[in-house]
């Protein structure tokens, strides 16, 4: 699992690639997100593009990343969610949590 | 297996080739593959209590119609009842829960067995659909 970052507008972009799953990429996750807090980022938007698998422990980083950047008063999305990525947030109805795009121009400039 | 996450890695190769050599389409595969996936998990945290002197057993068992994995562990077990359910508005935002959710939308079936001398015995059962060769095949990772 690897985490790129970068800036756009002044949203902190994260692109996880691989796996975000138990004892793998859900610390990752959890760790490029708490930097990107100290960091002073306050929104992020996380590009799933390049994620192959996600399990009910990627899902549930997810769900710390938004509630801790939302409770710091900042704003957390998604972008280019995969069909499987898609699937699982329907079943879990976080699909009505997230605000997700398609197009990351539009996502950087709904923050 | 002993009870360490990366081992889930393990499991989920010798998952795929089983599933490679019944030629199943990619999204029944990695419904499958997911859902052994949580099902080792919560073996190793809630059963196991990540001790890695623990062991979590998997046993596959193909008959061309269908797929049956069954985990076990050697925890204390739990209440099946006592499960609450993520998608309730109050638990929504939780992170956690969620691992029996996907096992029963992936899979067809799931039950489990509480054993008198300890341990819980998941069962994931999966009729497959895209099946397209005829193996009887069991195997098992220890």
């Amino acid at each position: 699992m690897k985490i790129d970052a970068r800036h756009e507008k002044g949203v902190t972009i994260l692109e996880p690639r691989g796996k975000i799953t138990i004892g793998v990429g859900d610390v990752a996750l959890r760790n490029a997100v708490a930097e990107a807090l100290t960091a002073g980022a306050s929104d992020i938007l996380v590009n799933l593009e390049h994620v192959t698998t996600i399990d009910s422990s990627g899902i549930g980083e997810l769900v710390s990343a938004y509630t801790t950047v939302t409770n710091r008063g900042g704003k957390l999305k998604l972008e280019k969610i995969p069909p499987k990525v898609s699937d699982i947030l329907q079943i879990t109805q976080l699909i009505q949590v997230f605000e997700i795009y398609d197009d990351e121009k539009e996502a950087v400039d709904s923050f | 297996m002993g009870s360490r996450f990366e081992d889930i890695e393990l499991v989920q190769i010798v998952i795929a080739e089983s599933l490679t050599r019944l030629r199943l389409d990619d999204d029944e595969s990695e419904d499958i593959a997911l859902a052994v996936r949580e099902a080792v998990a919560n073996a190793i945290k809630h059963g196991n209590r990540e001790n890695p002197d623990k062991r979590v057993e998997v046993e596959v068992r193909l008959d061309g119609v269908e797929i049956e994995i069954r985990v076990t562990d050697e925890g204390r077990g739990f209440n099946p009842a006592g499960i609450r359910d993520p998608r309730e508005t109050e638990n929504l935002l939780r992170p956690d829960g969620r691992g029996i959710l996907f096992m029963r939308e992936f899979m067809d079936d799931i039950d489990y067995t509480f054993l008198d001398e300890g341990g819980t015995v998941v069962t994931l059962r999966k009729r497959l659909v895209s099946c397209s060769s005829e193996p009887t095949k069991e195997e098992e990772v220890e």
